[in-house]
């Protein structure tokens, strides 16, 4: 595992590779940083996860390398290189090309993801306008990626509406729908929230069978660290609109370098082993991102906090092969920064 | 009434300043139609003390004058003040409008909330009355309710108010019923709250915005209204000064002088722009769901 | 120690279509059951949670209780009174001493309405007079940890967590003898999670209030709760301390919900278990034990015959409808033993 992450990292350039990427969003009240200084790789044929909590702006990243960001978001600096491509500087229609074909989506909700008045069948079809081939061919990849989502019966089951399938057959669906045009990155973004903890279940395996079967990428943005454990190779800690930590999952999960990572850690349930009537918490609010932010973004919430958090940003120090995270503390080790 | 929010753009902020202008553009037209809104109330409300000449005595001056220091708008074929009947005349469509919706909007919003939150069948029944009502041309409705109880003023708010009442009971019922399923009403029940203080506290002031948008959007509407069924002679008897009624004179004597067609004219246009402008931006500002473009 | 509140065979039951369109289908029975036969009680003081998936009926059991749905059959007694044939001004003294809380942390407060005079409406809504609202908004919302100035906020102004803790001041302030909370961390982040069920315990302590929690998330009440009850398609499956079920889980269910929220750490990934399928659909129950469709253990007898409940040995408090009970320990989530090992699961 660390070795393939080694030779990924000094061989072949990343899929996807987001650099320095800022937006903003113009609200009435002003602009909100929604996303700051924001790197990240995703090799090829690997899955990344983005945790965070709500706010922390996973999906906002997810929305913007899709191009599906509403009307007052405005990149203020970075890039977003797919394939060599910079996503934000083609034009609308080589972009337009690219999705749903190199690039595809799940989305949170699958009760709204598809089109109530049209039938899987038509939407299955419609979703391949990239490929050739002829109709019937184009249904039969459709029966044969049903079946491989573990749809049963999927001959039969085409000519449905969605409303004719429960939610976690829906997500099924939904995934089947995003895998049939081969692409070569999958953007999920919370796809198992909507559903129940046993179905999670389910779709995390679905999704890690599916990947390794088709050899895409997948940046799986979540706020369930359970599944991030589970499903990712590589992940990236968000908060406020930052990536504080990245790096491969067990490195993370095991060896977090970052207090917010740590703390987040100490929070989920499933790691609390003993029977306690007091629950570990992160004191604190989100802080607003309403105009400039000077200084460590989680320093308000920080135990550790101290004079350099409030006049400085820490930069990405790096610690390990293959892990970064972007604290003060770190740079008063022998750590180098990155 | 109309809320500005005043936005101090950021140096180098294209798309924040968009936002920015766009609103600001949205709100120009909400201040000028307040404002015309107030205007058009002010001179009636006021009229008795604005107005030059007694709008319905005969010969004051000269017959179809043009407009002169002494007759601001010229007179007309009686030789009466348009001037003085044009602010005279804006009392009568106010009246209506506001005595038509006003009623229109009380019983509206009774029937929506029994039809929202009553039994099935009896919402059933009344949206089989609503729409009854609705399927009729509203203009031959109106003709056949005046051909029966004779043309006045009372006639015609009751027509405009028998046509509104099925639209706005149904916007009502809707937005009533999308309420019936929120957490916050089981919330309200589960504490042992009446029918009364749910519907009165927790219902009306969350369905109510977007129908008195509705309403002033109505509006000008029923101004058009009544100035058209007084031009038929529907309306007010003569004479009673009235926009419609001056108006239904100046279309008569088009071919001599232009002037009463230009003076009771403009402010029907007015008052349309007024309310239309100011609903809009109420609209935008209040529900911004029901927002046509973006 | 007597019961506070005491439900008993409760039945709760849905039209899926109209008389009419029943009548022109042939269809004999145009319900679904939602909750099916289900009693249980609540002592004071105590923490009782129902746990289940979606369309499990738990929150339906809420909903009943505090008057929100009607129950076909069985009955709901609160304080030796049964309150389920009550009518609305009748039960209304009752839903005095009780308290819910909804799932939606913001939706549930009404929109157009101050903090203050949420926090105050219990009090209008009984028609206690109280000189000094603003004192006792003060009071309340000093007792769930905000600030005063919170008083004069609107609830979209408020974050999640914010409004969470404004639900559960609102629940007390006619400090109630029971609280139900149905999926209090739902819609919450892991970092306020703790901090609304860590307040809840504490609340309890001072105050000694029962609760009633409903949720689907098992490791989130196992700090707070005393007993616990696992729902499926409407019915209790298996009932028993909360201690007793984390450690010994009967039912193959239970087993499969501890698993679905471990430990986040990618080399325990092998832990969790997968349920074959998806919750049935109430229209169309299956036959015998209702779990045999998804059981990684089920045998011919499961799909044929339905389970009476049995009873551990060792603790006549845990119930559970199980032909073939789990035996083993659990260990990081993984089972040790079984009495059958089918192995239809993939490895």
């Amino acid at each position: 595992m660390r070795r393939d992450d080694l030779i990924q990292h000094t061989s072949a350039p990343p899929l996807l590779e987001i650099r320095d990427l800022s937006l903003d969003f113009g609200t009435p009240r002003g602009r909100v940083r929604a996303l700051r200084n924001v790197s990240l790789d995703v090799p090829a044929a690997q899955v990344v996860g983005i945790v965070g909590e709500s706010g922390s702006g996973k999906s906002t990243l997810a929305y913007t390398v899709m191009g599906l960001l509403s009307e007052n978001a405005d990149v203020t600096s970075g890039s977003i290189l797919f394939e060599g491509k910079d996503l934000l500087k083609i034009p609308a229609r080589a972009r337009r090309s690219l999705l749903g074909d190199r690039l595809s989506m799940v989305f949170q909700d699958p009760m709204t993801a598809l089109n109530p008045v049209r039938t899987i069948e038509n939407q299955m079809i419609d979703i391949q306008h990239h490929g050739q081939g002829s109709r019937s061919e184009k249904r039969a990849r459709a029966v044969d990626m049903l079946h491989r989502v573990g749809i049963p019966d999927p001959k039969n089951r085409l000519g449905a509406y969605p409303h004719q399938f429960s939610g976690g057959m829906r997500q099924r669906v939904c995934i089947a729908m995003a895998l049939l045009v081969k692409p070569a990155l999958l953007v999920a973004d919370e796809p198992t929230t909507a559903l129940d903890a046993t179905l999670e279940v389910q779709i995390i395996h679905l999704l890690k069978d599916l990947q390794t079967e088709i050899g895409c990428s997948i940046l799986f943005v979540s706020h369930h660290l359970g599944a991030v454990a589970e499903l990712c190779d590589r992940v990236a800690v968000m908060y406020a609109g930052e990536v504080v930590e990245q790096g491969a999952v067990r490195d993370i999960f095991h060896n977090p370098a970052h207090p917010y990572t740590r703390a987040l850690l100490e929070c989920d349930p499933g790691r609390i082993k003993k029977s306690t009537r007091t629950l570990p918490t992160i004191p604190g609010e989100v802080p607003s991102l309403l105009g400039s932010t000077k200084g460590c973004i989680f320093r308000t919430r920080c135990p550790q906090a101290f004079n350099r958090c409030v006049q400085e940003d820490p930069v990405e120090y790096r610690i390990g092969v293959d892990q970064v995270a972007r604290c003060h503390l770190l740079g008063d080790e022998r750590l180098v920064p990155a | 009434m109309v809320r500005v929010e005043i936005i101090r753009p950021e140096p180098n902020d294209a798309v924040a300043t968009g936002t920015f202008l766009r609103q600001l553009r949205k709100n120009r037209l909400g201040v000028l139609g307040a404002l015309l809104v107030v205007l058009v109330f002010v001179s009636a409300f006021f009229a008795p003390l604005i107005i030059t000449h007694d709008p319905i005595k005969i010969m004051v001056g000269p017959r179809l004058a043009p407009p002169s220091l002494d007759f601001l708008l010229g007179t007309d074929q009686l030789g009466r003040d348009t001037f003085s009947r044009v602010i005279m005349g804006g009392r009568i469509p106010l009246l209506v409008a506001f005595a038509s919706l006003g009623s229109a909007l009380a019983v509206g919003v009774v029937l929506g909330l029994i039809a929202g939150f009553g039994p099935r069948w009896l919402d059933n029944l009344l949206l089989l009355v609503f729409d009854t009502i609705r399927s009729f041309p509203g203009i031959i409705f109106a003709l056949a309710i005046i051909a029966l109880v004779g043309p006045s003023l009372a006639s015609i708010i009751f027509v405009i108010a028998m046509t509104s009442v099925p639209i706005y009971a149904r916007v009502l019922r809707t937005q009533a019923q999308g309420l019936l399923s929120s957490e916050y009403i089981a919330a309200e029940r589960s504490m042992g709250a009446g029918t009364a203080r749910i519907l009165g506290v927790h219902v009306l002031p969350n369905v109510i915005g977007p129908l008195l948008i509705l309403v002033s959007m109505d509006v000008p509407a029923v101004i058009a209204w009544e100035a058209g069924l007084s031009f038929l002679g529907m309306g007010v008897r003569p004479p009673t000064p009235d926009w419609g009624a001056v108006l239904n004179d100046g279309y008569s004597y088009i071919n001599q002088t232009p002037w009463l067609v230009i003076g009771s004219g403009i402010p029907i246009v007015l008052a349309t722009l007024g309310f239309t402008f100011l609903g809009e931006a109420l609209r935008d500002i209040f529900d911004p769901k029901l927002r046509k473009d973006l | 120690m007597t019961a506070l509140l005491r439900v008993e065979d409760l039945r709760v039951r849905f039209r899926t279509m109209g008389p009419l369109k029943a009548l022109a289908t042939g269809t004999k029975a145009p319900f679904i059951d939602a909750v099916c036969g289900v009693s249980f009680e609540i002592r004071k003081g105590e923490t009782l949670a129902l746990v289940g998936e979606s369309g499990s009926g738990k929150s339906t059991i809420a909903r009943t209780i505090i008057g929100l749905q009607r129950a076909v059959s069985g009955s709901i007694c609160f304080d030796g009174q049964e309150i389920e044939e009550l009518s609305g001004t009748e039960r209304k003294p009752y839903l005095r001493r009780m308290a819910m809380m909804f799932q939606d942390p913001v939706g549930s407060l009404s929109p157009r309405l101050t903090v203050r005079s949420l926090l105050t409406e219990p009090f209008r809504i009984h028609g206690i007079k109280r000189r000094d609202a603003g004192g006792e908004a003060e009071r309340l919302l000093r007792l769930v940890g905000l600030p005063a100035d919170f008083a004069r906020r609107y609830p979209h102004q408020l974050s999640g967590g914010q409004a969470r803790r404004i639900g559960i001041a609102r629940a007390l302030a006619l400090n109630p003898d029971l609280i139900i909370a149905d999926e209090p961390t739902a819609g919450l982040d892991v970092s306020v999670q703790g901090e609304v069920l860590n307040l809840l315990a504490r609340l309890q302590d001072e105050l000694g209030m029962a609760i009633l929690i409903i949720t689907h998330n098992l490791n989130v009440v196992r700090h707070m709760t005393d007993r616990m009850a696992i729902m499926y398609l409407g019915r209790f499956i298996e009932v028993g301390s909360t201690e007793r079920i984390f450690d010994q889980p009967r039912h193959p269910y239970t087993e499969a919900l501890l698993a679905a929220n471990p430990e986040p750490d990618p080399d325990a990934v092998l832990n969790r278990i997968e349920l074959k399928g998806e919750v049935p659909s109430l229209l169309r129950r299956p036959s015998g034990c209702e779990f045999h469709t998804r059981c990684r253990y089920a045998q011919d007898l499961c799909s044929r015959v339905f389970p009476e409940p049995s009873t551990n040995p060792n603790d006549a408090e845990h119930n559970f409808r199980c032909h073939f009970p789990l035996k083993g320990e659990i260990v990081s989530g993984l089972m040790l033993s079984h009495p059958v090992s089918v192995g239809t699961e993939r490895s």
